[in-house]
């Protein structure tokens, strides 16, 4: 495999068993990922694209095939491995945002230092970047409940990137936002992959958020059908 | 540690319904403590009484007397080491709500069968020789500072003094206290033969014998030799254990055990459902967070760690705060109540059980939302949000 892969996914199925019926979403797929890209899976609804998601980001597994990272398969690894590797390695921002009401921006942003050996000190640093990063640094204190949906998502972005992931993975991450908030949010994301090299791979509905992709990748019924440039 | 700010605000994020499960739970455990510590102090005499001493009372009932010479004939059996006796007095100071439990007993034996008991050498032998003398216990000198050397107008409202009046003028010739902290020093004893002479009902008898057997494991059999002995006599007589004679003393009021054990069986049980029903829900409201938590590399035995830290952190707050009220009710009530209820203290031992079972509470009402998080799909919690 070459060294510029990130991803690579040999011969995935997927099934799913849904009372006595079992569906397939994905039957036999492959596909590359290289390190520093920047991805749009675009699809109709129930085409398998959050499953692909989910199964890039180690949160769901594969019925079969083969899925490695940076050389490293992924697909066979325990649970514990898998939110060990899910911690070091990945990033997620999620449509609507998933920030924890009770905590603030800041602590918000700090929660996946927490899995670090970092010191009080450190973690504090690395979240202020962050935030700064997203434009939010003097928004550290407010809640998510005195934010607006675009600065709520900056603080997700903020958390995905605190503890630098090589993958960002981003569920329609522009889905509950207004055009304006959306680009902002976009041109984000754009900034992350080109300045600090984060690969990103991004499903959305969007085709106005899929051009600020570097690919885009359609999807339909578990299939790849058109890659456009 | 890093979780303990995550916890905390979990916690924390319902504030009415925080205060009112900890107020459940303070409740609980502020019955728990003032029960308890009531059920230890009716228990004091029990625990404290000696293994190896006897009570021989009038089968009939423990009010009525039995003949003097009894004293001799129990002496006399075998396994017997020590024979005391007394009599009820029923005593007040200068008025009858300064209630003194007063006994009159034998000088020359109730200290030996009591040997728990200390009195400095000169004073016992100072009240051996007074006839009009008493001993007073070291806490009932302090509830009216009585000191050696006193006179003290002692009241019966059960006997009348052959001089026409109820009181006897009797002088502290000294003070007992206990080698033992529980055991009781809130009374007087005087002298029983002073008592019979001078008391108008007469009468050569006693109220009950307390002896001591030389060596526990007898204890059943003079007991049985001491009723057979007076079977089929004008006084019958029944013999039991100091701690079986006075368990039945407090049953009379019913049994206390059965009584407190309910009572803190209901609490706790409610509690149980209480806490746990609100475990639940604050848990399954935070599916969708803790999908999020494991997504971002929490794994799930942390995730599990964390909710039962919670779970008992709740019971915790409520819990102690909850025995701290009942340690200061119980303070107040063994200050106003320390002539009836000496031994009335929310000890070590009542903490160490509330510590117990507010881990307990912990444990079990966090142990269900916890496996259900534990088990929790990330998926499926998305789904499920």
């Amino acid at each position: 495999m070459s060294e510029d892969v990130l991803f690579d996914l040999v011969n995935v199925s997927k099934k799913f068993v849904k009372g006595k019926e079992q569906i397939s979403i994905f039957d036999g797929l492959n596909m590359q990922i290289n390190k520093g890209d920047f991805v749009a899976i675009m699809g109709p609804s129930g085409s398998g694209k959050t499953t692909l998601l989910n199964m890039l980001g180690g949160v769901d597994q594969p019925s079969s095939g083969e899925v490695s990272f940076d050389n490293q398969r992924i697909d066979n690894l325990s649970e514990g491995k898998l939110a060990k590797w899910r911690a070091n390695n990945i990033g997620f921002i999620f449509q609507f945002y998933n920030l924890m009401p009770m905590l603030n921006a800041f602590r918000n942003v700090e929660l996946p230092l927490l899995l670090t050996n970092m010191s009080s000190k450190e973690r504090a640093q690395r979240v202020q970047n962050a935030l700064k990063l997203v434009g939010l640094d003097d928004r550290a204190k407010h809640m998510p409940s005195e934010m607006s949906g675009g600065q709520q998502q900056r603080v997700a972005i903020a958390r995905a990137v605190v503890s630098d992931p090589k993958l960002l993975l981003c569920d329609e991450p522009t889905g509950d936002l207004d055009r304006k908030t959306a680009d902002e949010i976009l041109e984000t994301l754009q900034l992350l992959n080109k300045e600090f090299g984060k690969t990103i791979v991004m499903v959305t509905h969007d085709p106005s958020a899929a051009k600020y992709a570097k690919h885009t990748l359609h999807l339909d019924k578990g299939e790849f059908v058109l890659e456009a440039k | 540690m890093k979780d303990l700010y995550l916890i905390y605000k979990n916690l924390t994020r319902k504030k009415l319904r925080l205060f009112l499960t900890c107020f459940a739970i303070f409740i609980a455990f502020l019955i728990f403590g003032a029960i308890t510590a009531l059920q230890g102090a009716l228990n004091a005499g029990v625990e404290m009484s000696a293994d190896n001493r006897l009570i021989t009372a009038n089968k009939i009932n423990f009010t009525q007397p039995l003949p003097f010479a009894y004293v001799n004939k129990v002496k006399n059996i075998e396994g017997v080491k020590d024979v005391s006796y007394a009599n009820w007095f029923g005593g007040f100071y200068q008025e009858p709500a300064n209630q003194v439990v007063t006994m009159a007993v034998d000088p020359t034996t109730y200290f030996t069968v009591y040997d728990e008991l200390v009195v400095p050498e000169a004073q016992l032998k100072q009240w051996q020789n007074n006839q009009r003398g008493v001993i007073v216990g070291e806490r009932m000198a302090k509830t009216f500072n009585w000191k050696v050397g006193d006179t003290i107008p002692m009241s019966s409202n059960i006997f009348t003094n052959k001089d026409g009046t109820q009181t006897w003028q009797l002088q502290v010739d000294g003070i007992f206290t206990a080698k033992d902290e529980k055991t009781d020093t809130g009374y007087i004893v005087f002298h029983h033969k002073y008592f019979m002479e001078t008391q108008t009902w007469g009468g050569d008898n006693v109220g009950w014998l307390m002896l001591t057997t030389t060596d526990s494991a007898l204890n059943q059999q003079v007991s049985d030799a001491i009723d057979t002995n007076f079977a089929n006599s004008a006084a019958e007589t029944e013999t039991s254990t100091e701690a079986a004679f006075n368990k039945a003393f407090i049953e009379q009021i019913g049994n206390i055990g059965l009584i407190i054990f309910g009572v803190v069986f209901m609490a706790f049980f409610t509690i149980l459902v209480v806490v746990g029903n609100t475990m639940v829900l604050a848990i399954r409201e935070r599916t969708n967070e803790i999908a999020v938590l494991k997504t971002l590399g929490f794994s799930s035995p942390r995730i599990f760690k964390m909710i039962l830290i919670e779970s008992c952190l709740l019971a915790f707050i409520g819990g102690l705060l909850g025995l701290g009220a009942a340690f200061v009710i119980v303070q107040g009530a063994s200050e106003a109540m320390a002539r009836f209820l000496p031994n009335l203290v929310l000890d070590q031992g009542i903490v160490l059980q509330a510590l117990g079972y507010m881990l307990l509470l912990g444990l079990i009402t966090g142990i269900v939302p916890a496996i259900r998080a534990l088990r929790l799909n990330i998926v499926t919690g998305f789904q499920g949000a």
